[in-house]
């Protein structure tokens, strides 16, 4: 299958991979993550945000899947910083699909990744509710 | 510090390695430049018919055909007159199967195969399953071997076909089919036995008196020969029947009609003579590639798993899991090296390779798998860029994959509740 060159660009220059796990400076309670997708079927990703004053101020991700799973990821990472949590929320997978040229087949992908952005930031606000 | 190791890796190729390196020669192989040259007279002088009897033309069409199937029934042990030329292993596992079970219904319905199978011996049972045939899949031990006591437990009054294959084309596992051939004889001579032998004909020795197989598959393209020609072999002695699924002008002793594409035969004659010729040192060979291959990979990256039984193994072959890092996006690392995955990005189906899943390969690592097929114009200094290329690939793609990093923290990813979608 020919990838777009959009795909190409994030998998081979990922944005934003990591984890705020082991920094210092970040507090545990800034910061939300998504864990999406199952082994089984191939494609899990993680995606955390770290929340200052409302603003999603960073965000880092790591996916296991194929290079359109890794480009979705990548790509939500940079499209979510700065935003409010009620904006990236709004963010459609449609929008991962339209930037990133997706064929049919890998729209799942970009699926994933508007779950993983969600589900970051139901963890965050679980955290500030306790 | 992650993103560094996360991004784009650089190898240097080697000299004298022209990119992109073809390292899947169990999908198709290159046709031999020897057998393009036997070929080429018969496409624009030697054209004519081989079923035409009355002219020059016709009989030195037919004098190549001849020979072509001497070379091809030499390659297996049988004789010229039992080769049935057909379009490839597809139609030939097709006619073996459907020609067979429909020929001998009246002796009994039932069939054993494996469930490892090349598709075109998997979906033709399906189909005679709904024409009311039985069908037992046996499945293989772990390795992927199928042993004969587990043929002849599976088999009854009624089964009058058993059908495995010599090496699988995923795997590579190599089957014992002199072992199973007897132990099939022992237990009812009339039972018939068929082999698919398309990978393992012209790669390790296999010969159709010590099978005591009656029916067996080839195809020219998986020993350098050209796409679109293959062969069934039917058993003259004692004679074994079937039913011809193609009906037509009465050509190959009217088990498949149809004008023979004789430059393809000739090229699948020639083929078969040089895989003959040449096996022995070529199977050392490439056995010495793929045990590079394998230990320049296992011995620089952890958590992987090889696929199949490596004692029983095809020379060029190698099947591993690299766990934590998904087939297809290797496979995008890899993009001038020509390899395959058992993931299910890259099938159509969205499924992880059955024949991984019949061995009890989890769907987690069948997502992982490549395969390598290491053929006669590979060379070391390509496999040693692939070494580089797989290793650097992996460590990157593992910077990327959460699976790696919890597995690296010492969590169970099984004790993770996931959400499948
Ligand atoms: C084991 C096996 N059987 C049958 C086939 C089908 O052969 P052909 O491509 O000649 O139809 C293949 C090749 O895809 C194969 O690997």
């Amino acid at each position: 299958m020919a990838y777009s060159d959009k795909v190409i660009d994030h998998y081979e220059n990922p944005r934003n991979v990591g984890t705020f796990k082991n920094e210092q400076d970040v507090d545990a309670s800034e910061v939300g993550t998504g864990l999406v997708g199952a082994p089984a079927c191939g494609d899990v990703m993680r995606l955390e945000i770290r929340v200052k004053d409302g603003l999603i101020a960073d965000a880092k991700f790591k996916t296991f899947g194929c290079g359109s799973a890794i480009a979705s990821s990548s790509l939500a990472t940079e499209m979510i910083k700065g935003m409010t949590l009620d904006q990236a929320a709004q963010i459609s997978n449609t929008k991962i699909v339209e930037e990133l040229n997706l064929p049919p087949v890998k729209i799942h992908c970009s699926v994933l990744a508007e779950d993983a952005i969600k589900a970051a930031i139901d963890d965050y606000k679980k955290k500030q509710a306790k | 510090m992650c993103a560094a190791t996360a991004s784009k890796i650089e190898v240097t190729v080697p000299e004298g390695v022209k990119l992109p390196i073809f390292m899947d020669n169990h999908s198709t192989t290159a046709v031999d430049l020897r057998v393009v040259h036997a070929m080429l007279p018969f496409f624009t002088q030697h054209y004519g018919n081989a079923a035409s009897r009355n002219h020059v033309f016709g009989w030195t069409a037919e004098a190549a055909v001849e020979a072509a199937r001497g070379q091809i029934a030499a390659l297996i042990g049988g004789d010229a007159k039992e080769i049935v030329i057909t379009s490839g292993a597809t139609e030939a596992n097709n006619l073996a199967l459907k020609g067979a079970a429909s020929f001998y219904k009246k002796q009994g319905n039932h069939i054993i195969t494996v469930e490892t199978e090349h598709k075109s011996v998997i979906d033709t049972c399906k189909r005679l399953q709904r024409e009311g045939y039985g069908v037992t899949y046996l499945t293989p031990r772990k390795d992927g071997i199928v042993t004969p006591e587990m043929i002849t437990d599976a088999m009854t009054e009624k089964t009058i076909l058993v059908s495995v294959m010599l090496a699988n084309n995923e795997i590579g596992v190599v089957q014992d089919v002199n072992a199973i051939g007897a132990a099939i004889k022992a237990k009812n001579p009339k039972c018939l036995f068929h082999t698919d032998a398309v990978q393992g004909a012209g790669k390790i020795p296999f010969d159709v008196e010590k099978a005591k197989a009656d029916l067996v598959s080839l195809s020219a393209h998986k020993m350098y020969g050209p796409k679109g020609i293959g062969a069934l072999w039917v058993r003259r002695k004692p004679r074994v029947r079937i039913d011809p699924q193609i009906d037509g002008g009465g050509h190959e002793r009217g088990m498949r009609s149809g004008t023979l594409p004789v430059p393809l035969i000739v090229g699948f004659g020639k083929a078969a003579e040089l895989a003959k010729e040449e096996m022995h040192d070529e199977a050392i060979r490439l056995a010495a590639l793929r045990d590079r291959l394998y230990k320049g990979i296992t011995s620089r990256l952890t958590e992987t798993y090889v696929n199949g039984s490596m004692e029983h193994r095809l020379p060029g072959n190698l099947n591993i899991s690299f766990a934590f890092v998904e087939g297809e996006s290797l496979l995008m690392a890899l993009k001038d090296v020509a390899v395959s995955s058992g993931s299910a990005c890259t099938s159509a189906s969205l499924e992880p390779s059955y024949v991984l899943r019949a061995l009890g390969v989890g769907d987690e690592l069948a997502h992982t798998s490549i395969r390598f097929g290491i053929g006669r114009f590979n060379t070391e200094a390509e496999v040693d860029y692939v070494i580089e290329l797989v290793v650097k690939s992996v460590e990157r793609l593992r910077a990327l994959s959460p699976l790696w990093e919890m597995h690296q923290d010492g969590i169970d990813l099984n004790s993770i509740q996931w959400t499948p979608h």
